[in-house]
């Protein structure tokens, strides 16, 4: 075919471009302009000063990171066993695994509400500290997906049988196998599950306003209700966070133990 | 893709394993226990338990009462409106990420613009709910920047041309920012697939451009396509927390209606609650589970 000038392609481009960045910059702009008259960053400090954002945002952090730990412990080993020992059970695991992108956020905490109410055969709701459970065990449900296929991917870039077999004619047992072998080794595809799980869970509305619990999402929901300025900062702050979970994400996906930061183009050659 | 070989040579090379000694199946059958444990208390049976329930009225019989009570007026319309929403946000995304691939892989622009794209659509489709719903505010409320600056600068005033960000309108412009990244991310690996000796042999043979597209290039993305729109439509169809912020309470979408039901009972029927959580798992599951199916048979032209 002829090179022609990519005209089309470029004013395509462009288009998609700006309506990405248009309403960031926007959304920036309109953050500073709290105070009347003049550009600064009041709105930022506003929200930094409010004690409300400060109790919400460690609650759900400490939330996320509870989670994240959860979902590891939980998936790290079904994984591993997975793979070295039933294969015939994989597409069972990998099914239910995706089942939370099948069922929507508002359906799984209703099920919950019904299911662990507090007339039920477990009252996880009639507490304060129960609904706390629930919620974090909801955002292990929601980041399963994520992190079933981070760890899966991982696992299938090292070599977990001979590891294993390594493992054991030194003598270790499963569990110190499972603990000091192989976690290790499948660290990185852990942590780069685990920024995309906490970048979902941060901000979550749904779970967290249905259960009642004081998290960020529904802080977020009001303060839109409540104020102008500081929404637009708290978005603007809320997608750097993203970006950063994302790139750290990126990063850690890309590499694999031994071979600290090569890209992975490199060693996509032998299969 | 890395083969997976680790498996079943391991358990051929030590057969002497304490895995073996035990009576191999049911042993290791009980590694997985504990997730499968973990994913019956916690996602399966929560649905099952809805799902039951939207087959029992208030004192527990068997009744399909509340199926059919999901045809009155009031939750055929939040469907209708939900399925129009999800369609038209979908169908933008789907045209609007596809034209966006079609330029940046296909259209000559330099590699790094297609690198630019790829990353922040990695971010921008996880950028959705409440802040998502603010920048849009920020940028076309009626207070927001553009619309300030189209009415100060050139006259344009746009609420009074019609235009309003909370809309039905609005809100699929606003899924536009997390659909379109999401299409250009899944549909970039067809286009890839696409071979450059298609394309060289239908020129040999007197194809125009145009003619390459009909008749070559859009059958063999189609499957691909017609995937990708209603994964789209899935994930608009499953979307509260954007469309909540935006639009509060009133907006009767589905998910919205729920979220409502589960605070306060709106229906006044427990049951007609469960019966609306099944026709959302039914349409997810359904579009879901067509988006594999097309997947499948699209990866036919990838090999």
């Amino acid at each position: 075919m002829k090179q022609r000038f990519p005209l089309v392609p470029l004013l395509t481009a462009l288009f998609a471009a700006s309506f990405f960045i248009v309403p960031l910059i926007a959304t920036f702009y309109f953050s500073l302009k709290m105070t009347r008259g003049e550009l600064g960053f009041a709105a930022y400090a506003s929200v930094f000063r409010s004690a409300d954002f400060l109790q919400t945002i460690s609650y759900s952090t400490i939330a996320s990171l509870v989670a994240i730990a959860v979902g590891a412990v939980i998936i790290v080993p079904t994984a591993y066993w997975v793979r070295l020992k039933v294969p015939k059970l994989r597409p069972v695991v990998e099914f239910i695994s995706l089942l939370p992108l099948i069922v929507p956020p508002v359906v799984l905490v209703f099920g919950y509400i019904r299911l662990f109410g507090s007339n039920s055969w477990l009252p996880l709701t009639a507490s304060t500290s129960g609904t706390d459970v629930l919620l974090v065990i909801g955002y292990v449900v929601l980041s399963m997906p994520y992190m079933f296929r981070a760890v899966d991917n991982g696992m299938a870039a090292i070599d977990i049988s001979t590891l294993t077999e390594a493992a054991e004619s030194l003598g270790a047992s499963r569990l110190r196998t499972i603990a000091l072998v192989i976690f290790p080794n499948v660290r990185a595809a852990i942590i780069s599950g685990a920024f995309l799980t906490f970048s979902i869970s941060l901000g979550e509305f749904v779970l967290a306003s249905l259960l009642n619990r004081p998290a960020f999402g529904p802080y977020l929901v009001q303060l839109g209700q409540d104020r102008a300025y500081e929404p637009a900062a708290l978005a603007i702050m809320s997608f750097a966070f993203t970006w950063g979970c994302m790139a750290l994400m990126q990063l850690f996906a890309t590499r694999k133990p031994g071979q600290r930061w090569l890209p992975r183009a490199a060693q996509r050659i032998t299969p | 893709m890395t083969i997976d070989t680790s498996a079943a040579p391991s358990e051929l090379r030590h057969p002497g394993s304490p895995a073996a000694r035990f009576g191999s199946l049911d042993w290791n059958w009980l590694g997985v226990v504990p997730f499968l444990a973990f994913a019956f208390l916690f996602l399966i049976g929560p649905v099952l338990y809805l799902v039951a329930g939207a087959f029992q009225n208030a004192e527990g019989q068997f009744t399909f009462a509340n199926i059919v009570a999901l045809g009155s007026p009031n939750i055929v319309a939040s469907f209708s409106l939900t399925i129009r929403l999800s369609l038209l946000s979908a169908f933008m995304g789907a045209l609007a990420g596809l034209l966006l691939g079609q330029a940046v892989i296909l259209g000559g622009l330099p590699v790094w613009v297609r690198g630019a794209f790829t990353t922040f659509s990695g971010v921008a489709s996880n950028f959705a709910g409440v802040p998502l719903a603010f920048a849009f505010i920020a940028t076309l409320g009626r207070l927001g920047l553009v619309t300030v600056l189209l009415k100060d600068l050139f006259g344009i005033n746009l609420y009074a041309s019609g235009f309003n960000l909370f809309s039905f309108l609005g809100v699929s412009l606003v899924y536009l920012y997390f659909q379109l990244p999401l299409m250009f991310l899944i549909i970039a690996p067809a286009l890839d697939g696409l071979r450059a000796e298609w394309r060289e042999a239908a020129e040999i043979l007197g194809a125009t451009r145009r003619q390459y597209w009909r008749m070559v290039g859009l059958p063999v993305l189609l499957p691909t396509i017609l995937g990708c729109f209603l994964l789209l439509f899935a994930n608009a169809f499953g979307t509260l927390a954007t469309v909540y912020a935006l639009m509060g309470s009133g907006f009767d979408v589905v998910p919205i209606v729920l979220f409502q039901q589960i605070r306060g009972n709106v229906l006044y029927n427990p049951n007609l609650g469960y019966a609306l959580a099944l026709g959302m798992v039914v349409i997810m599951g359904v579009s879901n589970t067509a988006y594999l199916i097309l997947r499948n048979r699209a990866e036919r032209w990838q090999k």
